[in-house]
């Protein structure tokens, strides 16, 4: 029996993304594990939320008995809006992302490429309904795409992988992965290692991770 | 006189045609016309084409217009839901058609429709199952995917207030596909909570201009599911 490698929680997976966006930049939160960014932002860094239902200037969710369902993030919770907010229609919307004028786009995956290859819409099991929502319109619209998600799956296989089995959301889109053992660059050069847990061994990281890893200047 | 504020939702659907595309407005419960879907099925035109970003919920509205086998083939973006029952059944039988599209090409499509724009190019989607068959060209050193136009006989969108002329307002994100919705359509169905006098909408805010709008129904504010719409 193996000894379980240290591993980041979701919450310090969230603050190790948030410490990465600088002040004054534009994001999308994907539905999932990188919405808990939102609450771990630093104190005094101004960041926009967009949210591609047509909000930006997004908010946290209202205090309980506040909700209102005509303001709602793509997630279709209810959330608020700051001062400086505003709404827009659903081409607008994806006209920010497309057009290149959200600077991150934070999204979950089931696997993530070498070189930035991204699946996370569709597992491609027999009989799934297929749904891809906003997915690919993210993944391939904002300047920097970045994905949150577990470095292992629940079986334990590798969420890094050379080739991505799963069907593609978008081709060489991705620039780097935080999960709960490391941050990683992917693309054209392969992966390269920026940040690991403390006390896990670059070797014990390479061993649970199916593509070969550089190391960064860390 | 133009005059385009019509008594009831019956009175604006009667003449929805079987076989007919209807756009539906909202994305969740947000801006989905509850009350143009429930007459949309009163009204009984069958062998429908809807195109909405999702594909009903529970039992009622869109779900029951699929339920009820009235549509033929759905556009949409996310037909998956928790409660999305009635598709998911209906596509397991083969007994509804499926045309799965990005979010953000589902929108611009629209838009294109509705601005006379046959089709586009774009690079949502390239190298994707989504993509294949389609039309790709590498443009300004991406490889982008042709995307054509969705045009609709019909739309129905829920907007917040509107006047004679066929002016809207939307209500937050509420609005989603309401504008682009309604230049796409030959006949743009509103519903709107409140019926303003000529030059009481203020011109800096109104978000679709009257030619883009057919029909405006008044219809009760109520709340929006799952709480907290504060009636006026």
């Amino acid at each position: 029996m193996n000894t379980p490698l240290p591993r980041w929680t979701r919450d310090q997976m969230a603050a190790r993304v948030a410490r990465d966006i600088v002040d004054g930049s534009v994001v999308n939160l994907g539905i999932g594990l990188p919405t808990l960014i939102a609450n771990h932002l630093p104190v005094g860094r101004e960041v926009i939320l967009q949210s591609e239902n047509g909000i930006i200037g997004m908010g946290p969710a209202p205090a309980p008995g506040h909700e209102d369902y005509d303001l709602t993030n793509a997630g279709k919770q209810p959330v608020t809006l700051l001062p400086g907010g505003s709404y827009f229609h659903h081409a607008d919307s994806f006209a920010m992302m497309r057009g290149g004028h959200l600077d991150i786009c934070v999204l979950g995956a089931f696997q993530v490429s070498a070189h930035g290859d991204l699946a996370n819409w569709h597992t491609g099991a027999e009989g799934a309904i297929p749904a891809v929502g906003g997915a690919m319109d993210l993944a391939i619209g904002a300047k920097r795409t970045l994905v949150m998600m577990e470095h292992l799956t629940k079986s334990g296989e590798s969420k890094l992988v050379e080739r991505c089995t799963y069907p593609l959301t978008g081709l060489t889109c991705v620039s780097r992965v935080y999960t709960d053992l490391a941050v990683i660059d992917v693309g054209p050069t392969g992966a390269t290692v920026v940040d690991m847990v403390e006390g896990l061994a670059f070797e014990q990281l390479q061993a649970v991770t199916a593509i070969p890893l550089g190391r960064g200047p860390h | 006189m133009i005059d385009k504020i019509v008594e009831s939702t019956a009175a604006a659907l009667a003449d929805v045609q079987d076989g007919a595309t209807v756009m539906i407005g909202g994305f969740g419960t947000a801006g989905l016309p509850d009350e143009l879907i429930a007459a949309l099925m009163d009204q009984g035109a069958r062998d429908l084409v809807v195109v909405n970003n999702n594909a009903g919920n529970g039992d009622t509205g869109l779900a029951a217009l699929l339920a009820a086998g009235r549509v033929r083939k759905i556009i949409c973006s996310f037909p998956r839901q928790v409660d999305s029952h009635h598709f998911d059944r209906l596509y397991r039988e083969g007994r509804i058609e499926l045309e799965l599209v990005p979010q953000g090409n589902l929108a611009e499509r629209i838009r294109a429709a509705g601005a006379g724009i046959g089709a586009f190019f774009t690079p949502t989607g390239y190298g994707t199952v989504l993509a294949e068959g389609k039309e790709t060209r590498e443009i300004g050193g991406r490889m982008q995917v042709l995307e054509y136009a969705i045009h609709a006989d019909v739309a129905l969108i829920k907007a917040e207030r509107g006047d004679r002329w066929g002016n809207l307002t939307y209500r937050m994100t509420a609005r989603n596909f309401g504008p682009i919705m309604a230049m796409a359509a030959k006949c743009t169905v509103a519903t709107v909570h409140e019926v303003v006098e000529l030059g009481a909408l203020d011109p800096e805010a109104v978000v679709t201009p009257g030619l883009f709008v057919q029909r405006v129904v008044l219809v009760p504010r109520t709340a929006t599911r799952g709480a907290g719409f504060k009636a006026a």
